[in-house]
Formats: C-alpha cells, sequence, structure tokens
C-alpha cells in the first residue's frame, strides 16, 4: 500500500504575497494546509525598550515606524494616551485636523490593503489605481507635515504647527473624487466571478472565535461583531461626528472585503465633516508645563527660546500612575499602555499591534484550504509587519 | 468611583482573599490580585461579567522598585457593555512563572509568549512557550530592566555627543 506523508514548505521571509518579513513554516497534503506556523520578529528594533530611555516627546518618531502605512494613526494614538496621562485640553481646530488627517489615514492604508490584497489574488489593475489615489493622501501629508510617511506630525496637547492655506482645497479636492473611484474598484473587483470564487467562503472564522482569538476591527466587523472603538468608547472628539459602522455577515474575506470599502466610504464622510467643523484657531494647547512654545516665540524671545530647550532636552515629568488608551486604527484596536513613576521618561510602553494579534488567527483561518487560499488570508488580515514585530 | 465599579463589587463579594489592591487613575480601573487566583478570577470576569475581549496582556518589571519584581498586567474589554478593566497580579523573581490563560484566551498564546520572550516569565501549562520575536537561541530577554539598552557585550549609551 502507497504511504503519503506531509511536506513542509518555507514560505517568505521574502515572499511577495507575504506583506514584509514574515516568514511561514507550511504543512502540506498535497496543497492543502495541514499546520501553519508564523514565524515573525525580522524586524524587531526594540520600540518598546527604547521608549524606557526616550522622554515623551521624543518616542513620538517612534510610533511612526510601527504601522508604517498608518503613520498618524499610531502618533494619534500614543498622543492620546500622554494626553490622558497628563490631563491636558486640545483645542477645537488641532482635534479637527487630527481627525481629519486620521480618517485619511485609514483611507490610505484601506488603499494598500486592496491593491496588494488584490494583486497577491491576481487582480492587477486595481493595485495601478489605488496607488495613485494612495499618492494624492501622500501629498496631503508632505504638504502638513513635510514627509511622505514619517509624518511626525501631531503634538502633545495639538499639532506641531497650523496647516497651510492649501491645505482644505487639497483635501476637499480628494474627497470630491474619492467615491468615484471607489465605484471603480467596486466595479473591477465586486462582481468579477474570479473575485468571487477567489474570496466568498474563504478564511471563515465565527463571531466566538473571533473575540476569542482576539480580532479587532475590520477582520472583527466582517464577522459580524458590531463594535467600533470610535463609536462605543469616543476618543479625540469623535462623538461629534456621524458615521454607520458597517458589519459583515459571513464571516469570510468577501465580508471583510466589503466592510472596509464601506469603511472607506464613511471616512469619507467623516472628513467632509471636518472640513465643515474646522475654525480658525490655536493649534496647540496653553500649557506650557508640556507643550511646546509656537515657533514665533523660539525665534524672537529668550524667555520662548529657553522653554523650548527645557521641554525639547528634559521633557516634562508626568504623575506617577498608568493609563491605557486605544485608538480604532484602520488594521484594529492599537492600545498604548505607559506606566509613569512620576519621571520624565516611562517606566514602560506597551504597544499594543492589532496586526500582532490579528496575525494569529491565520492558523484557524487557514487549515484545510489551499496555498492560494492562504494567500488570500494574508491579504484580508491586513498585517504590517512594522507593528507586529516593533 | 472605583469602588462602585460593578466589576470590582462582584471581585471582593467573590475573591476578598485574593485581592491586593484597587485603584482608580484617570477613569481607569485597576484591580491588583494575587497570581494563585489569577486564572479563576480571569474566567469569572470572561464568564459572569462578560469580560469577553482580552485586549492585551504585558509584563512590568519593577527592578529595585517593588518586593515582587514583575507585575502581569492584564487589558480586559467588555464588547457588550463597552468597559475597560485591568487586572495586575505580581510575580516574584524568585518564583518567575504564573498560570497561562490560553485556556480562556486563545489570543493569550502570542502575548504570553512575547511576555516570556522579553522578560522571562514562564507560563505554566502554555502549549507553546516559545520565543517569538527574538531568535530561538538568543540569551537574555531585552525588555528586562538588568538587559542592556545597546544589547550584551556592547558599550553603554553616553548619549549624544553633539
Amino acid at each position: 500500500m502507497a504511504t503519503t506523508e506531509t511536506m513542509t514548505l518555507n514560505m517568505g521571509p521574502q515572499h511577495p504575497s507575504t506583506h514584509g518579513v514574515l516568514r511561514l513554516v507550511l504543512e502540506l497534503d498535497g496543497e492543502v494546509v495541514v499546520k501553519v506556523t508564523p514565524h515573525i520578529g525580522y524586524l524587531h528594533r526594540g520600540v518598546e525598550k527604547l521608549s524606557e530611555h526616550r522622554t515623551f516627546h521624543q518616542i513620538l518618531p517612534l510610533t511612526d515606524r510601527l504601522d508604517y502605512l498608518a503613520p498618524m494613526s499610531n502618533n494619534l494614538g500614543y498622543i492620546l494616551a500622554v494626553e490622558k496621562l497628563m490631563g491636558v485640553e486640545v483645542p477645537e481646530r488641532a482635534e479637527t485636523i487630527r481627525i481629519i488627517m486620521a480618517e485619511l489615514t485609514r483611507l490610505q492604508s484601506h488603499l494598500v490593503w486592496i491593491a496588494c490584497h488584490a494583486l497577491d489574488i491576481g487582480a492587477m489593475t486595481v493595485f495601478i489605481y489605488a496607488f495613485r489615489e494612495r499618492e494624492t493622501i501622500m501629498e496631503i501629508y508632505e504638504l502638513i507635515s513635510g514627509a511622505r510617511m514619517t509624518s511626525n506630525f501631531f503634538r502633545v496637547g495639538g499639532l506641531s504647527q497650523d496647516v497651510p492655506d492649501e491645505f482644505v482645497r487639497k483635501v476637499s479636492d480628494f474627497i470630491d473624487v474619492m467615491p468615484e473611484y471607489l465605484d471603480q474598484y467596486e466595479g473591477l473587483l465586486t462582481t468579477n466571478p474570479i473575485w468571487l470564487k477567489r474570496t466568498v467562503g474563504n478564511g471563515v472564522i465565527s463571531a466566538d472565535d473571533a473575540i476569542d482569538i482576539g480580532l479587532t476591527g475590520p477582520a472583527l466587523r466582517g464577522s459580524g461583531v458590531d463594535w467600533d472603538l470610535r463609536r462605543d468608547n469616543p476618543y479625540g472628539g469623535y462623538e461629534k461626528y456621524q458615521f454607520k459602522v458597517p458589519v459583515g455577515e459571513n464571516c469570510d474575506t468577501f465580508d471583510r472585503y466589503k466592510v472596509r470599502l464601506v469603511e472607506m466610504r464613511e471616512a469619507i464622510k467623516i472628513v467632509r465633516q471636518g472640513l465643515d467643523k474646522l475654525k480658525p484657531g490655536p493649534v496647540l494647547a496653553d500649557y506650557p508645563q508640556v507643550c511646546y512654545p509656537p515657533k514665533e516665540n523660539v525665534y524672537n524671545s529668550i524667555e520662548g527660546l529657553i522653554h523650548h530647550f527645557k521641554i525639547a532636552s528634559e521633557g516634562f515629568p508626568a504623575p506617577e500612575g498608568e493609563v491605557y488608551q486605544s485608538v480604532e486604527a484602520p488594521k484594529g484596536e492599537l492600545g498604548f499602555y505607559i506606566v509613569s513613576d512620576g519621571g520624565n521618561k516611562p517606566e514602560r510602553l506597551r504597544i499594543r499591534p492589532p496586526s500582532f494579534v490579528n496575525l494569529q488567527a491565520i492558523e484557524q483561518m487557514t487549515v484545510g484550504s489551499m496555498i492560494a487560499d492562504l494567500v488570500a488570508v494574508i491579504g484580508t488580515l491586513d498585517i504590517v509587519l512594522g507593528e507586529i514585530d516593533r | 468611583m472605583a469602588e462602585n465599579n460593578r466589576a470590582v463589587l462582584k471581585l471582593k463579594e467573590k475573591f476578598a482573599a485574593s485581592i491586593i489592591d484597587v485603584v482608580e487613575f484617570r477613569g481607569e480601573v485597576t484591580v491588583t490580585v494575587k497570581k494563585d487566583s489569577i486564572i479563576d478570577i480571569l474566567t469569572f470576569l470572561k464568564q459572569s461579567l462578560q469580560y469577553n475581549l482580552l485586549t492585551d496582556l504585558t509584563a512590568v518589571d519593577y527592578l529595585g522598585k517593588k518586593e515582587e519584581r514583575f507585575m502581569m498586567v492584564y487589558q480586559l474589554y467588555s464588547i457588550p457593555n463597552k468597559d475597560r478593566l485591568r487586572i495586575k497580579s505580581p510575580v516574584a523573581e524568585a518564583d518567575c512563572s504564573i498560570p497561562t490563560a490560553t485556556k480562556v484566551w486563545a489570543t493569550a498564546n502570542w502575548l504570553e509568549r512575547e511576555v516570556y520572550d522579553l522578560f522571562g516569565i514562564i507560563f505554566d501549562k502554555h502549549p507553546d512557550l516559545r520565543r517569538i520575536l527574538m531568535t530561538d537561541d538568543w540569551v537574555g530577554h531585552p525588555l528586562r530592566k538588568d538587559y542592556p539598552l545597546q544589547g550584551p557585550d556592547r558599550e553603554p549609551y553616553k548619549g549624544r555627543l553633539s
């Protein structure tokens, strides 16, 4: 009698569909996946360790480099945690700009997701289209922060600077055309028979299993759990905005695709509401113990210069205590847990990355399916190795 | 106030002997409990009080600052009630282990592996306790306070020269 045995195959860390340096050791029975063992850590830079040796202001640039496809969401999560610890109130204009940028970031991250997800499955056109739109968001990033990816734009208590005058026009031009582009993507994918064959019924995970394994964000909503931190535990002024939270039904890759597409449309609505709310005013809180002084004071007065020097070199002492603040990042719940011992550096900074926890579900979602379906599951989980490895 | 929190009231009723401390700071309730009953408490919170999502699991190293060196931190969230609760449990360096929470939440698997990797805390009966971020042959646990920032065998960082 012929015997069969399983084959062990190494996928990644240099594989185009693993979205970075993810290595999967697969055990295969023919083309059917029997076991998946992810190996991560290739991008581990010790951000949490480094943070213990930096002042609260100096940690901010490190957060850009976690989920590098959504830098401003990371900035927002960290800044909100520090503001909660310090008890800082943010001026309204800064709050509104933060929300506009956080939602543009969500669009940007989802654009990369749809581009790569479709490319992995073989639909190349969407990739080219989505990256075209992402470029506009990058230009907006560059306009306000000077950088296309590592924005480092928010500050404790507000923003590093006010946005230039073209900002409103540029953002509103973009959100005017964006719904049409979304229609284009949907036209290419939603009714495409190949797309449906590859995504419907793929990577199924029930709501209970999804909660048990800790999925958050669109991946959890795709399984039918109606939960969004922006609506249920509003932070940073989200309580003033109206938006719908899309929820899937069939717990599969196609539903997660639909959820993310609706989220993009809702993000556009939030940006529009934000632009309507945008009124002139200060963008940095008047809280000199914590916040940087305005630049014109630094350049024109000795007091401002001393103030800037003190904040930049010593930082500020934080009260003793611990806070946890999370935001609905494009990929799920991004949390920052700060333990302060009363010094100017955190005793411990823990980053709760959504991708890390979501990736854990890969085994449950793929065992028993084909390798090609595994590729679709990696796409639908929307992972970024920068925040998994930290 | 923390004393009126529904979870704290129930916990005080049921696990009075295990609770070390209840603190509220910036609207967040933290309950510190003894590690012997940690799994019972987590199970009770999940099953009876609907804290169904383990958001995060991590540790803090209080080297030289507290009697028991490590503190395990569990961030719980209740999706039906939309509220958070933080459970902490001290772990002594001499007996650097705590029962695993993987039986309560599957999420705990990788999160505990990470704590094991970076802090060296052993999780009893964990199904797959391997390093996760560092390589398998790595020596030491980088997030411990006595682990040098620059890594082993290197000159300590003396600040920027310019």
